[in-house]
């Protein structure tokens, strides 16, 4: 930058001596030299008088109308798009909450879901155990009362063994030995033979 | 206009003339002046009615005109600061000024103010004018400290102090010369390769025809270059404004 606005000067700078020399020659149209340095000419003057009416025209419409009209479009614009920003910027907060919202409302109706689950399974179970008990208890019952007849067919069996064993061995020695046989002594010797076997 | 064997008449493109005949000629309002008026014209155009919708969408006037405004509201409050915001529409007011001023003057035709020392130093001496009362009034007396700059040796002082006073008191002379050079030397470089087609394409038939091409092309490249300057001398006429208005506000 620097360097090329010294070129630019020592261009411009450079090219006087040159003018100077065009305008010395004789001949020309003007009265002579560069007509911007004939400070003689009123025109010359009147030009700088005029200039200053115009640039002070130029600043006070520029400082009193221009400049603020567009530095109050500039501030609206950026009032505007700070505004638009700090919308989208709530609007993004009031998204992230609701989603927060929405992810707590979630996990709350998981938690109670699942602990609705463990109450049913609970008593469910305990139901089932309660049933199971009940027929449990039912099953022994009967076993009890099958075994009570077991054991009594058995005692009625056993019982009856006695006799039979009598009768078979009466009936046997009554063969072999004929009549008058004294049944006293057959059931004797039967019983000290089952008790004997421990069958007594 | 110059006929062959004749001086190149580079230099009365320059010379003021009445604007708009007798009615200039009675208020002497010469055609540099009725440019300045026709800059006046564009720039309000452009800051007015240009800006007068408001628009939070801009147009391309509008786009342009807040390009404008932006460049050198950063340009003033990047240099001064932003106690330098209240000098903006002054230095908007003169980059403005000399842009358009520098442009108008490429138009066929058109004269270029901007080529006329009276008024680059007039303007320059405004600057100058103001940014000296600006700093008066800030600092007082104190102002004069800073043609002595805090911890040189007392014993330069002879030498440093009118060394410092010339260097501030050329900053309008440079800064009128600048733009000045600058402007006079890209018309009369302009005017002479114009000049060199016409001698040239007048002078040998179909030869001259070709020959008149080289000319041609460098006065198209020139007018490349001359739209470059023309911005570049208003932007250095503002950033040096603004580098003053910054001395003057803050004193170095």
């Amino acid at each position: 930058m620097q360097k090329s606005l010294v070129s630019l000067m020592v261009l411009g700078l450079g090219a006087l001596p040159s003018l100077a020399g065009a305008a010395g020659d004789p001949g020309h149209a003007s009265s002579g030299g560069m007509p911007q340095l004939d400070f003689g000419n009123h025109w010359t003057i009147a030009q700088v008088v005029w200039m200053f009416v115009i640039f002070g025209v130029l600043y006070y419409v520029m400082a009193r109308y221009a400049l603020p009209q567009v530095a109050g479009t500039l501030a609206a614009r950026r009032a505007r798009i700070d505004g638009d920003l700090e919308a989208a910027h709530a609007a993004k907060l009031s998204a992230d909450a609701a989603l927060a919202d929405h992810q707590a409302a979630t996990a709350k109706t998981r938690a109670e879901a699942q602990a609705a689950i463990a109450t049913a399974s609970q008593q469910a179970q305990a139901d089932a155990a309660a049933k199971a008990e009940v027929l449990n208890a039912k099953l022994s019952e009967q076993i009890g009362a099958a075994e009570g007849r077991i054991a009594a067919g058995r005692d009625a069996a056993m019982g009856s063994l006695r006799a039979v064993a009598t009768d078979t061995a009466e009936a046997l020695v009554s063969r072999l030995l004929g009549a008058g046989i004294d049944r006293a002594a057959i059931d004797r010797a039967v019983g000290s033979a089952l008790a004997a076997r421990g069958n007594g | 206009m110059a006929a062959e064997g004749q001086a190149i008449d580079a230099l009365s493109q320059f010379a003021l003339k009445p604007f708009l005949g007798g009615l200039g000629e009675s208020v002497r309002l010469s055609q540099s002046n009725g440019h300045m008026l026709i800059a006046l014209g564009l720039i309000a155009a452009l800051m007015m009615w240009g800006t007068a919708r408001r628009a939070i969408v801009p147009g391309r006037v509008q786009a342009l005109a807040e390009t404008a405004y932006d460049f050198v509201h950063d340009l003033v409050v990047g240099q001064v600061g932003e106690e330098g915001a209240k000098y903006f529409p002054l230095v908007f007011s003169l980059f403005m000024f000399i842009l358009v001023g520098n442009l108008l003057g490429m138009l066929p035709y058109a004269f270029t103010f901007t080529s006329h020392i009276a008024v680059t130093f007039a303007l320059a001496m405004l600057v100058f004018l103001v940014v000296t009362v600006i700093a008066l009034s800030i600092h007082g007396t104190h102002f004069f400290s800073y043609f002595f700059p805090e911890g040189a040796p007392k014993l330069l002082a002879p030498l440093i102090i009118p060394i410092e006073i010339i260097s501030y008191l050329s900053r309008p002379v440079s800064l009128a010369v600048r733009l000045f050079a600058n402007m006079v030397a890209g018309h009369v470089m302009l005017k002479v390769f114009a000049t060199f087609v016409v001698m040239i394409g007048g002078a040998a038939g179909i030869f001259g025809i070709f020959g008149a091409a080289l000319p041609l092309a460098v006065n198209v490249a020139l007018i490349g270059f001359e739209l470059l300057v023309a911005f570049l001398q208003a932007y250095v006429f503002a950033i040096l404004t603004c580098i003053y208005l910054h001395d003057a506000v803050h004193l170095h």
